[in-house]
């Protein structure tokens, strides 16, 4: 083929490439304005609101009563200990559970992720629901217990951390799992028979061959159990029974009961940022750990 | 027996069975008690009692009998016009995500891997910011243009959450789908949309019809949104349910659970079973 690039043919042939290109660009332009329109607009709104004082004119007083107040401390506290809890529990619970899967045929494999997915697609109001029906005072629950003679006291379940975590850790179990699964199943076997032919015990080669190499998939997983956790708002509001109180329930108080809209905002904007910050870092680090796998 | 399943010998990290129990044991509580707590809706649905007593000493029909004529005041059904308002707002956010989504996808498979790279993250990000702030920022939005209260503020909402599960769908099935068959068609004389009706859309058409589906169940399941932006005539099934259950446990709800267990359940088999036809052809 001819390099020199002055044809009228290619001269045409690009024409016709840049204008293949505005057409893509154009087919993706209605979810850009939406996305646009709904969400930067009115977030950018929401940060500019953040500034705003009571009185109406630019201030810091919203940022500065997050770290004066106690009741917001509070607030940081119950959301990131409720948050990094459901994450080590979905962690501590989910990985045997995707490790088991990943051992399995394809078939019992899948049969057993149709009870990952049923959750999943389970209406999140249904399931918080059912918790707060089991775990209530005169729940399932606690007659078993007290039934089989291990309490004579029905236990406080609802109402309170316990409650939230556990409706928590149901809801973001699947989050966990859908990735690390995937990751696990995509590891090739050989590695593992390659380690044992070299000497190591069966344990030695899970420490040092198979957990490794499922980092990228637990690391995506955590991630995106920490971060949904952060907003979380359904489940700690029926569960906790108002008294755990974390972030997105604040901003929905401030709102409906307030209407202060300048604390709302920038409690919004520091839940935003922070899930930035985590998300950048984590990207970082996940792309590193693919990247050594290759 | 359950362990004609397990692999007898040795798994493949060469861990022995015997070693191995207390992982089986683990991995059938955790998948017991992911599926069976939802389901305990389903007996207290039938209950005949209005304390939340397991199991029911009594059977009845009454939740189902409230939620389906409960009839207010003025013959106003609350339950009933929340779910027609969320069936409705479901069904046309299909009808919002689902094109706009696949044409994205589509300008994203086939567009420079620039301008993929900076849209994805920008078309992804409402599944990352936090939905709280979505929702707060959508009810100050739509104020400002008389969209609260609105089905069409509804299915905007909703689309903007179900669009990029729509955009994931659909992209990964037209990655796996090879475009040298509308550069054929096209050599052929079609125009590129024809190509795309007539070769690819019948290729994804399971990928699209699933996607549609997801969009219609997060439509249908999503709080948040509709705890801001809906209010008066139109409450959505799930807000009303989330506010009821915010003040009291009224056994109704159980009866609406089963109901959507029901329809997800349907909705999910669905997809699964779609999700594979597109495959296999």
């Amino acid at each position: 083929m001819n390099s020199t690039s002055n044809t009228p043919n290619q001269e045409e042939l690009r024409r016709l490439a840049s204008r293949e290109g505005y057409t893509f660009f154009g087919l993706t332009l209605p979810y850009l304005v939406l996305v646009i329109a709904l969400i930067a607009i009115p977030v950018g709104w929401l940060f500019y609101l953040s500034f705003i004082g009571r009185d109406g004119t630019l201030s810091l007083e919203n940022y500065e009563r997050m770290w004066k107040s106690k009741a917001y401390i509070k607030i940081f506290i119950t959301t990131f200990k409720i948050s990094i809890l459901t994450t080590i529990i979905c962690a501590a619970i989910g990985y045997p559970l995707s490790y088991f899967m990943s051992q399995l045929s394809r078939k019992w494999a899948n049969i057993c992720m149709i009870a990952v997915l049923i959750p999943f697609w389970t209406s999140l109001l249904v399931r918080t629901y059912a918790w707060l029906v089991l775990l209530q005072k005169k729940g399932l629950i606690n007659n078993i217990l007290i039934e089989s003679g291990l309490i004579t006291e029905p236990l406080k379940f609802v109402h309170n951390t316990t409650g939230t975590l556990i409706g928590m850790v149901h809801i973001m179990l699947p989050f966990l799992i859908l990735p690390l699964y995937a990751n696990m199943r995509s590891i090739d076997k050989d590695c593992l028979k390659a380690a044992s032919s070299l000497g190591a015990t069966p344990t030695r080669a899970f420490w040092t061959v198979f957990l490794p190499l499922t980092l990228p998939g637990l690391l995506a997983g955590l991630l995106i159990v920490f971060v949904l956790c952060l907003g979380f708002y359904v489940t700690p509001a029926i569960l906790g029974g108002g008294k755990v109180i974390m972030a997105a329930m604040k901003i929905s108080t401030n709102i409906e009961m307030y209407f202060n809209w300048g604390a709302a905002s920038a409690l919004g904007v520091v839940l935003l940022v922070v899930t930035g910050i985590i998300l950048f870092v984590a990207s970082k680090l996940i792309s590193l750990d693919q990247l050594g796998n290759r | 027996m359950a362990s004609g399943f397990l692999n007898k010998n040795v798994s493949e990290t060469q861990i022995k069975l015997k070693n191995r129990i207390w992982l089986y044991a683990i991995s059938f509580i955790v998948l017991f008690l992911l599926i069976v707590p939802s389901l305990v809706v389903i007996p207290m649905s039938f209950s005949a009692s209005q304390y939340l007593e397991f199991p029911p000493k009594e059977w009845s029909l009454r939740w189902y009998e409230n939620y389906f004529f409960s009839w207010k005041g003025n013959g106003f059904n609350d339950w009933m016009s929340a779910t027609w308002t969320s069936v409705k707002v479901a069904v046309l956010t299909i009808f919002v995500a689902t094109p706009i989504g696949t044409m994205a996808a589509y300008g994203l498979v086939n567009g420079s891997s620039r301008l993929s790279k900076i849209l994805f993250p920008i078309f992804i990000s409402p599944m990352m910011v936090p939905i709280i702030l979505v929702a707060i920022g959508l009810f100050y939005f739509f104020v400002q243009f008389k969209l609260v209260n609105s089905v069409l503020g509804l299915v905007l909402g909703h689309s903007l959450v179900a669009m990029p599960l729509v955009l994931i769908i659909v992209f990964s099935a037209l990655k796996n789908y090879d475009m040298n068959q509308e550069k054929v068609a096209r050599s052929l004389g079609a125009t590129r949309f024809r190509a795309f009706r007539e070769i690819t859309l019948p290729q994804i058409k399971f990928s699209i019809v699933s996607a549609s589906l997801i969009a219609f169940l997060t439509s249908f399941d999503e709080i948040i949104i509709s705890l801001f932006v809906a209010g008066g005539d139109n409450s959505t099934i799930t807000r009303s349910m989330f506010l009821a259950l915010r003040d009291q446990i009224d056994p109704t709800i159980a009866a609406i659970s089963t109901i959507l267990i029901i329809v997800s359940s349907g909705l999910l088999i669905s997809v699964q079973l779609l999700g594979n036809k597109d495959k296999s052809s």
